[in-house]
């Protein structure tokens, strides 16, 4: 019986987390963190669902081992310590991923191994895992991750269809390649489209926050 | 290899392949730091720095202890632990050699190790199987075109802070689609 009273608690935290890190902090479209991987993979779907994987993986497993250990950590050389972890799990990453899956490990190139330096990661280390429990930890770690790529995976759908007519993961041409602007999947593009999209989302913000003021009054 | 294919080499690394405006490195420095003009100029030139230094010696140990010992694959951790151990010993060099650089510097260069930049070109270094030259040159060309374009955003991010803007454009998502207009331009070099 204790077990599920848990087991629910947990899922309504879990909830609760998930919404925050998605709507309220999300990290690519209000606090603009990590943008390199965000321009760089996001030039097809099959790529932002790749790196965002990845991010997930890296980053609740980095929150996991970061609370654990923090205890025993000196204050010092906690950043060294900190990515010493995350090079180790991104290294485990790059490997399992250059046997299983090639074409994945190929197209995000350079992109894999700078999860390392990705500020998501390193930032929630920081000012969340390191002092928070364990649980509570890997849970920032997930919903941190899914908010991160979610925002990949919408600004890829945008990149990608604008730019090729179609998404090729799932087979869709929405229209012929020929009408497309291929501008949108080179580099000029991605900040483009993500200029365009952080404009956007800032703007439903905005109106929302103006709402929510004039309820309360 | 002949001076002038080097140079071609130099200016594609400068310009063609901008390290922030076509390869995507380096943006969060890009768009966090690039307000004002001195800042920009603090931050490129200690990126300059650091990555001619962290590139050569990442090259070497990537060359003459990762590979006679078929450990290629410990990359990433050495070459990041390589990054920032430099970041801190260039910090305490500059404290100690010049007090006014570091006062100007000092600030941007912790920040430095997790910029994408230095890594990113360490790494693009290894995989694109530059010899000595070439990634001295190409390290060198990068970091310059990075001081280049973040030198010119700031400027450009002066004038825009001046301009009247709809609210929910001011920012990073005006700043954003400027970078875009930049990029158009070495789009047209290829």
């Amino acid at each position: 019986m204790g077990f599920k009273r848990t087991l629910k608690r947990d899922k309504r935290k879990f909830n609760k987390m998930l919404k925050t890190a998605v709507i309220d902090e999300n990290p690519t479209f209000v606090t603009f963190l990590a943008l390199c991987p965000t321009l760089g993979v996001t030039n097809n779907v099959a790529n932002a669902i790749g790196m965002g994987i990845s991010v997930i993986f890296v980053l609740a497993m980095s929150n996991v081992l970061v609370s654990s250990i923090s205890r025993w950590v000196p204050d010092e050389i906690r950043i060294p310590v900190y990515i010493t972890i995350i090079a180790t799990l991104v290294t485990v990453l790059e490997m399992v991923m250059e046997t299983y899956m090639p074409n994945l490990y190929t197209s995000l190139g350079i992109f894999l191994p700078l999860i390392v330096v990705n500020c998501i990661i390193l930032g929630r280390a920081e000012s969340f895992a390191s002092q928070n429990k364990v649980k509570d930890s890997l849970f920032d770690g997930i919903t941190v991750g899914i908010a991160f790529s979610l925002s990949l995976i919408l600004l890829a759908t945008f990149r990608e269809i604008l730019g090729t007519g179609g998404i090729a993961m799932l087979n869709i041409q929405i229209f012929s390649s020929e009408n497309s602007m291929e501008l949108f999947v080179q580099s000029t593009g991605a900040f483009l489209a993500f200029g365009i999209l952080a404009w956007i989302i800032s703007d439903l913000r905005m109106k929302q926050a103006k709402k929510a003021k004039k309820r309360r009054a | 290899m002949d001076n002038t294919t080097l140079i071609a080499f130099a200016i594609n690394a400068f310009l063609v392949q901008n390290i922030i405006l076509t390869q995507f490195l380096g943006l969060c420095s890009f768009f966090g730091v690039s307000n004002k003009e001195e800042s920009a100029l603090g931050m490129g030139l200690s990126v300059l720095f650091v990555i001619t230094v962290s590139s050569v010696v990442t090259w070497l140990v990537y060359n003459l202890v990762l590979v006679p010992y078929d450990l290629t694959y410990l990359r990433t951790i050495v070459f990041i632990l390589i990054v920032s151990a430099l970041v801190q010993i260039v910090e305490m060099f500059i404290k100690k050699v010049s007090p006014i650089l570091y006062k100007s510097l000092g600030i941007y260069l912790p920040l430095i190790t997790t910029n994408c930049a230095v890594l990113g070109v360490a790494l693009l270094n290894i995989d694109n199987g530059y010899d000595f030259s070439h990634m001295l040159v190409f390290s060198m060309a990068t970091a310059f075109g990075y001081t280049f374009i973040i030198y010119i955003f700031a400027y450009i991010r002066d004038h825009l802070d001046k301009a009247q803007l709809p609210r929910a454009l001011r920012g990073v998502p005006i700043a954003l689609i400027t970078a875009g207009i930049m990029s158009l331009i070495m789009t047209g070099f290829i």
